[in-house]
């Protein structure tokens, strides 16, 4: 018998694929958390691979902040059709109304922080017990301390000092009424591998996330923020026309562009491998406010 | 420098076509003050995985006298900056051209063993780490002892702080005889010892002028050539997930077993049987993607598809009827409790055994281990980071293997029926089979 030798990318697949099933094996009504980002997009590759034949297990729930690129919501319609599975969208939008809350103000209105209230809605209304979400744990120190099955409160809130201890590849999804469980497949993936399977695997991606040429606005720290109606410019503002592509695709009014002509998925791991700038701080906004931001969004129950 | 750096790119790039890198998950264990977040942070830093912003972040915190205190690197939660420590397990990531490596970074407090545990149950490789000026210590008994406990089979003992120490060779020999001795007390797996400064990255990842006298690889040399995790000498086994039932017009009457390899190869025609009912049938598809294969192996995520219509659900095993493990329902564990709730004899839990759930209760506890000597003591109940030996009935059958030869089917979690909560790990070391005599290879006994 011949030794089979598996390479880095086949074990966290495999790994990935063990989460998912668990996840249906243990929940009554799970969801997967789609974007349409590169991360999720890799996760409905993932659940096919779980799955096939079969259905999914869950539907696929949008939280739409209203503020998304174009080009990403058609390709989540898109991808939700041929792949013959359920997709729920709710919207930021509707939120706002029915909770009253108050738009954020300022010059880039970013609506990521009220993204938490639609989802703990969603949650709520289809009493989803298990969210899959396509977090990994090399985008930011808080996150690299969270487990992979992570029990969130009813209000959706990550208490980090009360994380149950995971062991060996053994997952503990038992919750009480009330609360759920976030389950990240590709905790271990970094934005190297994600790129690297998107690669193997021939998966097809948003236009975005490759160079095109877009009307941007110069932020004071040099970074590019694609123009759009959600933005409110002053006079004095550098607009530039510059060849850009996304790192990572969340809402359009704190998800900065970066400059590249890298038209394939190899121009794009190229550019990875000689990049010096992590995926969160060269394209987020949000994150750059305090240094503990993403740890206080996750215990307010972001995901 | 040019040079360098036109090297340092030649060898990312040769990364994208190089065919296999493997992975390697590595834990690394200390005391607190022994400089394991730096070490950490010096593997991050000098093999170019940290990006400009992080390094920006970090140097606006820097020390007055200019150094980056790359421990940061790893101290994420804000407690933990507060205070200085490291509370909770985190994982790091980097990838070289031949290898990723996942580091579980767990935490050197006394009463943190859970955490140390919870880290080693992944683990490939355990570096343990140990100060210069103070040499093996308490503290280093008891990581080596629950590294091996968990099975790791990889050690390296990496003395730091050699640079206060004058790099001296003699502390460093000393260190890694009194080393060697407890090894071999207890019987466990010869370490690699390496002398370092993860201050300075002397022989982190460069090998360092200021240690002429070592002739060995760095640390990262050394974490580069040993071997990875391999799953496939053991024999095979499978668990059942979920079963996959389309029931459509094109497929009516599938039903495909979902599961990954937990250990071994299975192929099409081997005879199985199904656990805990004994049905045997026959392997008439494995599945990888929806493509029919012949053979599979560990670590895989397969679907089997059996040739006769047997009962099978969540939580079953598949196996090869010529090598079955033990179907049990009362069997002895060591347990690491993990709860501020102790545990009493007589006390009803449910165990998880990957996919299986069962009730369960624990009628005696037979003794506690001690975690700096392994030496057996009596004990009545367990306390937060005790280590126990136990004997656990359960209230169906399950199937298990002794975990020093199977970490996967000999390892479960004992959950709390009310809250829910993880409350201990548990490693399978005797199970006494008391529905069949079926052929189990020889029972191991602990050595250490």
């Amino acid at each position: 018998m011949s030794t089979p030798s598996f390479d880095y990318l086949d074990r966290l697949e495999a790994e990935a694929i063990h989460i998912l099933r668990e996840v249906a094996g243990q929940f009554e009504r799970p969801a997967l958390l789609f974007s349409g980002g590169k991360d999720s997009i890799v996760l409905t590759r993932l659940a096919e691979k779980a799955f096939r034949p079969g259905r999914f297990p869950f539907p696929l729930v949008h939280v739409d902040t209203g503020h998304n690129f174009p080009e990403v919501l058609a390709y989540r319609d898109q991808l939700a059709e041929s792949l013959g599975e359920k997709l729920i969208v709710r919207k930021v939008e509707d939120t706002i109304k029915r909770q009253r809350l108050r738009e954020p103000g300022g010059k880039f209105p970013s609506r990521n922080p009220l993204q938490t209230y639609t989802l703990l809605e969603v949650i709520e209304e289809f009493e989803f017990d298990a969210c899959i979400g396509g977090a990994r744990r090399d985008e930011e120190k808080a996150r690299a301390k969270e487990r992979i099955f992570s029990v969130r409160d009813e209000f959706g809130q990550w208490d980090p000092k009360r994380q149950r201890p995971e062991l060996w590849n053994i997952y503990n999804g038992r919750i009480q009424k009330g609360e759920n469980v976030r389950v990240f497949p590709i905790s271990n993936w970094t934005e190297l591998d994600v790129w690297r399977y998107i690669q193997r695997e021939n998966i097809a991606l948003p236009d975005i996330y490759f160079g095109h040429e877009r009307t941007c606005v110069v932020l004071p720290t040099g970074q590019l923020l694609g123009l759009s109606e959600h933005l409110r410019l002053d006079e004095d503002d550098e607009i530039v026309t510059r060849q850009v592509r996304f790192r990572t695709v969340g809402d359009s009014t704190c998800t900065a562009a970066v400059e590249s002509d890298a038209a394939t998925v190899e121009d794009i791991i190229q550019d990875l491998l000689l990049a010096k700038v992590s995926e969160r701080g060269a394209t987020r906004l949000d994150d750059n406010i305090s240094e503990a931001g993403m740890e206080d969004r996750k215990r307010n129950g972001y995901f | 420098m040019f040079w360098l750096s036109i090297q340092f790119l030649s060898s990312k790039l040769s990364f994208l076509t190089s065919y296999k890198v493997d992975l390697l998950r590595f834990i690394t264990c200390g005391s607190v003050d022994d400089g394991k977040s730096t070490l950490i942070g010096r593997l991050l830093y000098d093999s170019e995985s940290v990006s400009l912003d992080v390094l920006a972040a970090l140097e606006k915190r820097q020390a007055s006298n200019g150094t980056v205190d790359l421990a940061l690197l790893t101290d994420g939660l804000r407690a933990e900056r507060e205070q200085g420590i490291t509370i909770d397990v985190a994982y790091k990531y980097f990838t070289t051209p031949r290898r990723k490596f996942i580091i579980t970074d767990a935490p050197g407090h006394v009463q943190y063993t859970r955490n140390m545990v919870t880290g080693a149950s992944n683990a490939d490789l355990a570096i343990v780490l140990v100060d210069a000026r103070q040499g093996v210590i308490e503290q280093t008994r008891r990581h080596t002892l629950i590294a091996a406990l968990l099975g790791i089979r990889h050690f390296v003992l990496a003395v730091n702080k050699m640079d206060l120490v004058g790099y001296d060779e003699a502390v460093f020999a000393r260190i890694a005889t009194d080393y060697a001795e407890l090894t071999n007390h207890f019987n466990l797996p010869t370490a690699t010892a390496i002398p370092l400064s993860a201050l300075n990255g002397d022989n982190v990842v460069k090998k360092s002028a200021h240690l002429p006298w070592y002739t060995g690889p760095s640390l990262l040399e050394h974490l580069e050539s040993v071997p990875g995790a391999s799953e496939t000498a053991a024999p095979a086994r499978f668990q059942v997930q979920y079963v996959i039932r389309p029931q459509t017009a094109e497929l009516p009457d599938y039903r495909g077993y979902a599961g990954q390899i937990q250990s071994g190869q299975y192929r099409r025609g081997d005879r199985v049987s199904v656990l805990p009912s004994g049905l045997e049938s026959e392997i008439e598809a494995i599945e990888v993607n929806q493509q029919e294969v012949e053979s599979a192996s560990a670590p895989q995520a397969v679907v089997l598809r059996l040739r006769d219509d047997v009962d099978v659900s969540r939580g079953d095993s598949i196996v090869p009827v010529a090598e079955v493990p033990t179907l049990t329902r009362e069997l002895e564990a060591t347990l690491c409790w993990m709860s501020e709730q102790p545990l009493w004899p007589g006390r009803k839990l449910l165990v998880q055994h990957h996919s299986a759930l069962v009730k369960a209760a624990i009628p005696a506890i037979l003794y506690k281990v001690n975690v700096h000597t392994f030496a057996r003591g009596a004990a009545n109940s367990a306390q937060l980071n005790d280590i126990v030996r136990v004997r656990l009935k359960t209230a169906l059958p399950l199937a298990v293997d002794n975990y020093l030869e199977n970490r996967a089917t000999g390892s479960f979690i004992l959950v709390d029926e009310l809250t829910g909560d993880t409350v201990a790990a548990g490693l399978v070391e005797a199970a006494n089979s008391e529905y069949f005599t079926l052929p189990v290879g020889p029972p191991v006994t602990f050595s250490i």
